[in-house]
């Protein structure tokens, strides 16, 4: 993956640079020294890595807005940074770059329970925002499997999902207002606690812009009462397709639970071995939650077992108790981290129609068997959205670019039947050059003339999301 | 008027034109009368491409009448969440409402406040900028994060950016059951408390509405075993009756009561609880809470600055109907801040280059038309 040559005219104005930024944050805001920057070098995308210039950690807008006022002066770009679990490489810095951490701005600002809002600064973790609101029984809803550690800034760059989209929608659903900081160090607020916007949504295009039309500080999001229960049901299949009908039936039938997970073989081995969840060794398995009082959940769940059964499940078993529910969740938990002790793995995330599912699956079986890379798969079934894990070996020679390249490919054959290349991790650096296989040369060009517009001389985040070539004549500008 | 018969004569007839074009679907959502504006009709691209009841998917042209997708869906057991309204009783005007007008309005009803607003189904568009340039954003699958979301910036951009050409809809089971909590007695403010904490029980309420004079409606909706408990237990902590059917929302949902009789219409998008105090504000002849209150219909004596009479306020007030010199007066849409403007300005010169869509939220240009 190839990024932009470092600047030297930039390289060379960080003594004042860092002088300059001195001036308007504290000392310990300012990280300069090389020892110290290189805790910046890469997000969860770890195969890349760079550290920046200068990293700043401001604790206000006000602190932002000055950083890019003088960064823009200086011609020097900036890459926002949330909480670095990026798998895509959104906030991978350059050479040239300075890097700008929220971390600091984790306050809660305003809890609405009347009104069903909270409003955030754009630091704090997407678990703790959820946090703050929970002894009223409360909850934001999107729930990315980072959202222990991931920030809603880079929630809100990402536009990322989670478990339970099917029901609850991503972040662009649940993302009422912000307060953002433009490049120039312009304060804009936009939306609030009130719904949908005058004149153009640019709320919309704001969420899942990747940090390159400003910095958001603050956020207002919509909160929602916790249901009264919720409750799976696991089932087993002896195919990918049957599972796949499963799936489409189940939501044919007017059921809509709030997650409906899918395992294949490979991962289900992996899992067993390292979990002992107890899963059935078949070929594909379904995790259906649902949710409402005991008596909901028990009409619903017997609605969907009866589809279930129409399909000649090798194991059905309805969750009756919070152990149970626990117990058929850990595996499907604990299935990144059983892929991990395997070997290194790389996560895709591409988007596909479910009725391409079972086409999809033996695709990628046979492309696994033509790279030598093994593959399990584990995803959101309900809404498309896959996720391959590519084992493959970080330190034999050649492995990673193998990965790559039969990564690239499940991307493509996601794009062929209808799909897309991201359906929640963002395009970042990692499937910035697949671009192309999803978009025609004016769909792109319409997407960076709005950049053009919100970031005019392409300084925020510059190398991220577009093709470099396609990028280059904006960027050079 | 114009009327294209596919997407690439669309984009011909954009590319060759020399004076400004209006672009309308069905006609039935125009504010501003037409005068003597070229109008340009997405009316001739019409019918569903795809609809994978399985996927929660429907694709259609833009100018797909919005009665034959709602007995697409139906057939299905489907519909499109958001509700959208009907404008024809509120604006007095005929003719079909299309899918591409609810998107270019990004037209929602009384479900909004649970499940969101048409943007938020939205999953794809192809459409046709001020260059003539065929172009397409988000796709039809559920999750997609894959380049700017042009989706959402486009729906409720009412012709300023772009024609619509195709639309892709996630779409929802219809419900077994609906019934409706009916509270009688209530004033503007004890309505909204109720709505509030109607909405903020678990028992996802689907429409929360205040019409006063005949009452504080709750809707619930699901299976029959479900609804019958979540209305009694919402029946308990709030009392009030239940009420069978749903001819009730489509009444909320189009405004009903401000059909008949003149006036200035007002939509005004708040935060819940601040809803009451804007309306005493406000000197209205009648009024209309949705949205839990977050959403005020109001019906004006002819020619009144609204804004100016509410302000200061945290949201924002949409003329819906006004007389010619009302609509000479005031914008419709509530004027953005300064930096905001500069970035929709920038946008629209980027979208439409040489400044052919003329709209009419775009009072110069709509007075020239």
């Amino acid at each position: 993956m190839d990024m932009p040559t470092p600047n030297p005219a930039i390289l060379a104005k960080k003594p004042r640079l860092v002088e300059r930024l001195l001036n308007v944050l504290p000392n310990d805001a300012v990280i300069h020294l090389e020892a110290e920057t290189r805790a910046y070098e890469c997000d969860a995308l770890t195969a890349y890595r760079c550290p920046p210039m200068v990293a700043v950690l401001p604790s206000t807008t006000q602190e932002v807005s000055d950083i890019l006022r003088i960064c823009h002066e200086m011609g020097v770009p900036v890459v926002p940074r949330g909480s670095g679990t990026s798998l895509a490489g959104g906030a991978l810095p350059t050479a040239d770059c300075v890097i700008l951490g929220v971390a600091r701005m984790n306050a809660v600002l305003e809890t609405d329970y009347e009104n069903r809002f909270v409003r955030v600064q754009s630091g704090r973790t997407n678990l703790s925002v959820t946090g703050a609101v929970q002894e009223n029984d409360f909850f934001y809803a999107p729930d990315p499997s980072s959202q222990l550690a991931c920030a809603i800034a880079g929630n809100i760059a990402m536009n990322s999902g989670g478990a339970h989209c099917l029901k609850y929608g991503v972040t662009t659903n649940n993302l009422m207002g912000v307060t953002m900081v433009l490049m120039d160090g312009t304060v804009v607020e936009i939306g609030g606690a009130h719904l949908d916007a005058p004149g153009l949504d640019l709320l919309g295009v704001i969420c899942g812009s990747e940090g390159q039309l400003g910095v958001v500080t603050e956020a207002t999001l919509r909160i929602l009462r916790k249901p009264e229960g919720a409750r799976p049901v696991l089932m087993g299949f002896d195919s990918n397709e049957v599972a796949g009908e499963c799936v489409s039936d189940i939501i044919k039938a007017g059921v809509l639970p709030v997650a409906i997970e899918f395992m294949d073989r490979p991962c289900i081995r992996a899992t067993e071995a390292f979990a002992k969840a107890g899963y059935p060794d078949c070929e594909a398995l379904l995790i259906v939650e649902v949710e409402g009082s005991d008596a909901e959940i028990d009409e619903q769940l017997e609605k969907i077992v009866a589809i279930a059964r129409r399909h000649n499940p090798v194991e059905l078993r309805e969750s009756k108790s919070a152990d149970e529910s626990a117990r058929i969740w850990l595996g499907r938990k604990s299935a990144f981290g059983a892929m991990g002790q395997i070997n290194d793995y790389m996560c895709l995330d591409g988007t596909i129609p479910v009725s391409q599912l079972p086409y999809v699956l033996r695709r990628i079986g046979e492309m696994s068997r033509e790279y030598g890379l093994d593959v399990g798969n584990v995803f959101h079934a309900g809404d498309g959205n896959m996720h391959p894990l590519i084992l493959f070996d970080a330190n034999k020679p050649g492995d990673l670019e193998l990965c790559e390249a039969f990564g690239a490919d499940i991307l493509r054959l996601c794009v062929e039947v209808g799909g897309c290349l991201t359906g929640e991790h963002g395009v970042g650096i990692e499937k910035r050059d697949l671009m192309v296989n999803q978009f025609a040369p004016d769909d792109l060009d319409i997407q960076m003339a709005v950049k053009d517009v919100f970031d005019p001389q392409w300084l925020l985040n510059p190398a991220k999301v577009f093709p470099l070539a396609a990028s280059e004549a904006r960027r050079a500008a | 008027m114009i009327t294209p018969q596919s997407e690439a004569e669309l984009a011909e007839v954009i590319a060759a034109t020399k004076e400004p074009l209006r672009i309308i679907g069905g006609g039935t959502r125009s504010v501003v009368p037409m005068g003597n504006a070229t109008l340009l009709s997405a009316s001739g691209l019409s019918g569903i491409t795809l609809h994978e009841p399985g996927s929660l998917t429907l694709v259609a042209q833009a100018g797909t009448p919005l009665e034959q997708i709602d007995a697409a869906l139906a057939a299905e057991g489907q519909r499109l969440p958001f509700e959208p309204m009907d404008h024809r009783g509120l604006l007095g005007t005929s003719g079909t409402p299309t899918i591409g007008g609810v998107v270019a309005a990004n037209v929602s009803g009384p479900r909004r406040i649970q499940v969101g607003a048409a943007r938020d189904f939205l999953l794809g568009v192809r459409f046709v900028d001020g260059a003539g340039r065929i172009l397409k954003n988000g796709g039809r699958v559920m999750k997609n994060v894959t380049g700017y979301d042009l989706v959402k910036l486009m729906a409720g951009s009412r012709g300023r950016l772009g024609v619509l050409s195709e639309v892709a809809f996630k779409v929802l089971p219809l419900p077994e059951v609906s019934v409706t909590l009916v509270l009688k007695g209530l004033n503007d403010a004890a309505a909204v408390t109720a709505m509030s904490q109607a909405l903020a029980s678990p028992f996802e309420v689907t429409g929360a509405a205040h019409w006063p004079g005949q009452g504080t409606f709750l809707r619930i909706e699901g299976f029959a075993g479900s609804v019958t408990y979540r209305a009694a237990q919402l029946r308990e902590m709030l009392g009030g009756e239940i009420e069978e059917g749903a001819q009730r929302w489509a009444e909320i949902r189009d405004v009903a009561p401000f059909h008949a009789g003149k006036g200035d219409i007002w939509r005004i998008s708040v935060k819940p609880t601040d809803a009451p105090g804007i309306v005493a504000r406000a000197g209205a002849e009648a009024v209309l809470y949705d949205w839990g209150g977050g959403l005020i219909w109001l019906r004006m004596a002819p020619g009144i600055d609204l804004r100016a009479r509410i302000a200061p306020f945290q949201g924002h007030a949409t003329l819906v109907r006004a007389d010619a010199s009302t609509l000479a007066k005031f914008p419709l849409e509530q004027p953005e801040t300064e930096s905001l403007a500069t970035l929709s300005a920038g946008l629209r010169a980027k979208f439409d280059p040489r400044g052919i869509f003329a709209t009419e939220t775009d009072p110069l240009r709509a007075a020239a038309s």
